[in-house]
């Protein structure tokens, strides 16, 4: 039996037990049963798993479940704060900026972390900010809007 | 430590052409009806001369009968006054959820907020073929529409027995009945309440014509959007049964391996783990994936392979394997090809191809089975859940009433999902586990073992006379298939042939089918033509056309991009194509910029007109014509699946090539609107013109003129001048 790793998720604190170098992935989807964050590739390519570690946006399934503990992890389930969506959230509902939306945790993750970085973004700095995230139904003018918009909002809020 | 070896499992053949029986559940769901919806009022829309028929496969190509227009739907008044709409179709991204409850709210008379939507589960919904061949919209929304006009004619009648007056005069809107001689009204809540009554009504009133339509056609935002972006929303990825295990397939090291030695006492030997092995299928399940994954790696096995050709032989050899002769379904004659050639001014050959493709849906294939008493039930994101029932009920050897198939929405299939793989693997193991089992395909799993979209050689012969009228038109499909294979010009002259050849790889349904193959050779083909005759490829196409519909959507599209514009800078260029399908016509014009040093391709801009009668919800249709022109640019440009001794070599996105933001272009929909028409589907046709309009476009700027999908993998060919 491996010793429990402590993780802090959305400002909560979980025991797991999965081997050090399970991905976080995989450790948030099987164990914690945080579901909002997506599989897509398993090897950094699509976005679909992104969270935030320490507001740094991770692909989680290239991080060992190890070196996530005593970082301070955020995901898709944790951005909604006394039932209000947070601006990227809403943003990307405003824009209708999905299709299937399986891509969709990884985009908005991507996206806050994004604009914590980068307040004031052009367009061509935000598709080069999602340039690691894949949408197969071709949302993508829809996402960069929902950014776009996301980004004033957040400004008009100062939440920036 | 189980192991099960009881039933032979066979693994899913492959299944191209899809064909149906007629299949009918509507007693078993009529008897659950109340039961899990409270009392209320119900209704079957039942065509009169038949009972709830399915419709027909659809055909493709030639001799394309009109499908039947009988298919029962149902649904429900709740006490609450909620309306619920049972539909066996599947929300994949395409947003029917949105749309068809649009049609429901705009029929019944109700706010859209108070339609609930039940999709494809095969306990409760209608049977359906699949949720293929964009027929959503063509055949789902009239039967909902009728039912509930039938709904609505009932809510008359109760009114007016409440009322004791006549059905005459009263009118239905905003989810109440109202006799206007008294002012008085009832709302649907109330007239339903206390009743369990359900009624079988002919389907065959008059429906609200699209000009009269208040919810329909309206740009509503997408049901349960907010599930989506909170990650609330479960994908069958997602969901846990209790006690749940998960599972894992030993796949072959290349297609059509043998198992010839098999030895798993190591894995056997671990605790916690669940191994079977039936006929050629070995698989396990766990606790957690990877203890699945780590039984599956203690297990020895040896295969006989078998030798296999590369995608370097690929076009050679389906032209070479190609059946002697076709039948006459695969064939059009029309005058005479070699009269018409003799008569042309100027004459053109040529051969086009395009490669496999993988549909890479980013949700991948998965299903989640669970076995109690004798009863299975899964769920999976499937195109065709009644499809998956039956193969399951055929594999397990168990009737199809005990068999139940859910599909959860599902992260997109573009025509990837019509296979139940997922389904039979995870219902094999959790047979074996006697706990529920959740399969999740890898995403190498995914590009690897699912099927592909069928790679194609297109030949054409063509002749145009001085004036560059079509004189001859001989066009030669071999393996994409038969969709959109025949002109939409006018050609005295024609001979047009699909062969059917060996295929190296399993191959299946792709957004469009081989209308995008067939729309990329001919409309490449009409832009070398009208470069030969010195025409202007928009109005060379014009010339030799006589739809109006089609005339329309590339006037439309040539309008806003600007046809005919400048070059303003080097290395620019122009490219149109257009052509129609499965009810829709599309017109797409490109523009590109060529960079001559690198000989990089950059596609700057993409108009596309799309008109597929009347529009149902002109957001969603927005969302998905520019989506499918963007999921296009990937085919056009890079996408290829490359393999090798029956191994897949670039089986990862790391490796193959998908359309991403830098990739993507200013993208403009232009919808006609026509209410005069029936609503067609959208969600294939318009990816199908995209290729030819880039590939024309890079012809304009370059005078290099590539034939193949993808265009440039590795860039553009080294300039020549």
């Amino acid at each position: 039996m491996t010793k429990p790793i402590e993780l802090e998720i959305n400002y909560k604190r979980y025991l797991v037990s999965s081997d050090p170098e399970t991905p976080l992935l995989t450790a948030l989807r099987e164990e914690l049963g945080l579901t909002g964050t997506k599989y897509g590739c398993g090897e950094g390519q699509c976005g679909a798993c992104t969270v935030l570690m320490d507001g740094a946006p991770r692909r989680s399934c290239q991080i060992p479940v190890s070196a996530a503990a005593k970082k301070s992890i955020t995901t898709i389930e944790g951005l909604e704060r006394d039932g209000q969506l947070h601006p990227v959230q809403q943003a990307f509902l405003d824009a209708g900026a999905f299709q299937c939306a399986y891509c969709t945790s990884g985009m908005i993750m991507s996206s806050v972390a994004f604009l914590k970085a980068n307040p004031r973004p052009t367009s061509a700095e935000i598709i080069q900010s999602l340039q690691g995230n894949i949408c197969r139904c071709g949302t993508h003018p829809r996402v960069i809007e929902a950014v776009r918009q996301a980004a004033m909002t957040i400004l008009e809020l100062g939440q920036g | 430590m189980m192991s099960d070896t009881s039933v032979k499992f066979v693994p899913e053949p492959e299944r191209y052409e899809f064909s149906a029986g007629p299949m009918h559940h509507f007693e078993l769901a009529r008897r659950d009806f109340f039961k899990f919806l409270g009392a209320g009022i119900a209704v079957f829309a039942v065509a009169k001369d038949s009972l709830a028929r399915q419709e027909t496969a659809p055909t493709h190509g030639f001799h394309q009968e009109e499908l039947p227009k009988d298919i029962a739907a149902w649904l429900h008044i709740g006490e609450d006054g909620t309306v619920t709409a049972f539909t066996g179709k599947v929300e994949i991204g395409q947003n029917i959820r949105t749309s068809l409850a649009q049609t429901v709210a705009d029929e019944l008379r109700v706010p859209f907020e108070s339609v609930r939507m039940v999709t494809a589960d095969t306990a409760l919904t209608p049977f359906d073929f699949g949720t293929v061949g964009s027929r959503s919209m063509p055949t789902m929304s009239p039967q909902l529409r009728r039912a509930a006009a039938a709904a609505r004619d009932l809510l008359v009648g109760a009114a007016a027995r409440e009322w004791n007056v006549a059905v005459e005069g009263l009118t239905a809107a905003d989810g109440k009945i109202t006799n206007p001689a008294t002012g008085r009204s009832l709302r649907y809540a109330e007239l339903a309440r206390g009743k369990t009554l359900a009624q079988n009504l002919p389907a065959e009133d008059p429906v609200t014509p699209p000009n009269e339509w208040t919810v329909a056609g309206k740009p509503i935002p997408k049901k349960d959007g907010r599930t989506f972006v909170t990650g609330k929303h479960q994908y069958t990825p997602d969901l846990r049964r209790p006690s749940q295990l998960y599972g894992k397939v030993l796949r072959p090291p290349s297609f059509g391996a043998t198992l010839i030695s098999y030895d798993a006492k190591a894995a056997q030997a671990m605790s916690g783990v669940v191994i079977v092995h039936d006929g050629d299928f070995i698989g396990a399940a766990a606790g957690n994936e990877r203890d699945a994954s780590k039984a599956l790696e203690a297990i020895h096995t040896e295969w006989k392979e078998v030798p296999q050709i590369s995608s370097k032989e690929l076009f050679s050899y389906l032209k070479q394997n190609a059946t002697a002769k076709s039948d006459d379904r695969s064939r059009r004659i029309k005058g005479s090809v070699e009269d018409g050639l003799a008569a042309a001014a100027r004459r053109l050959n040529a051969t086009y191809t395009v490669a496999f493709i993988a549909h890479a849906p980013l949700e991948p294939r998965a299903a989640v089975a669970e076995w109690s008493d004798g009863k299975l039930t899964v769920w999976t994101g499937s195109q065709r859940p009644f499809a998956v029932r039956d193969e399951l009920a055929d594999v397990f050897h168990i009737a199809e009433s005990n068999v139940r198939v859910i599909v959860p929405d599902t992260g997109s299939a573009y025509g990837g999902k019509h296979t139940g793989d997922a389904a039979l693997e995870a219902a094999r193991l959790a047979r074996a586990a006697g706990r529920p089992v959740q399969v999740v395909w890898t995403r190498e799993e995914e590009f690897t073992w699912a099927y592909f979209r069928p790679a194609g050689v297109m030949e054409i012969k063509s002749g145009i006379a001085a004036d560059g009228a079509l004189t001859a038109w001989e066009f030669h499909n071999y393996n994409s298939g038969m969709s959109a294979i025949e002109t939409p010009y006018i050609v005295p002259n024609q001979h047009i042939e699909f062969h059917s050849t060996q295929c190296p790889l399993r191959s299946g349904s792709y957004r469009g089918l081989a209308a995008t193959a067939n729309f990329f050779a001919r409309e490449s083909h009409m832009d070398e033509l009208a470069s030969a005759a010195q025409m202007d490829p928009l109005d060379f196409r014009l010339k030799n056309l006589s739809d109006p519909r089609l005339s329309a959507v590339l006037e439309a599209a040539a309008k806003s991009f600007g046809w005919p514009r400048k070059k303003t800078q080097e290395g620019q260029g122009f490219g149109i194509a257009g052509g129609f399908e499965k009810g829709g016509y599309v017109a797409t014009c490109a523009e590109v910029a060529v960079d001559r040093s690198s000989d990089a391709v950059r596609v700057v801009r993409v108009t596309t007109a799309f008109e597929c009668g009347a529009i149902v919800n002109p957001d969603g249709l927005r969302n998905q014509v520019i989506g499918a022109n963007i999921q296009g640019l990937g085919g056009a440009l890079f996408e290829a699946i490359e393999f090798e001794n029956g191994r897949i070599t670039n089986p990862r996105f790391s490796r193959y090539r998908v359309p991403r933001f830098r990739d993507v272009p200013d993208v403009e929909a232009v919808l006609l609107d026509r209410k005069d028409f029936p609503s067609a589907g959208a969600g294939e046709t318009p990816i199908t013109a995209v290729a030819p309009a880039v590939g024309n476009a890079i012809f304009n700027a370059t005078g290099i003129r590539l034939r193949g999908l993808p265009l440039i993998p590795n860039g553009l060919p080294p300039t020549k001048a």
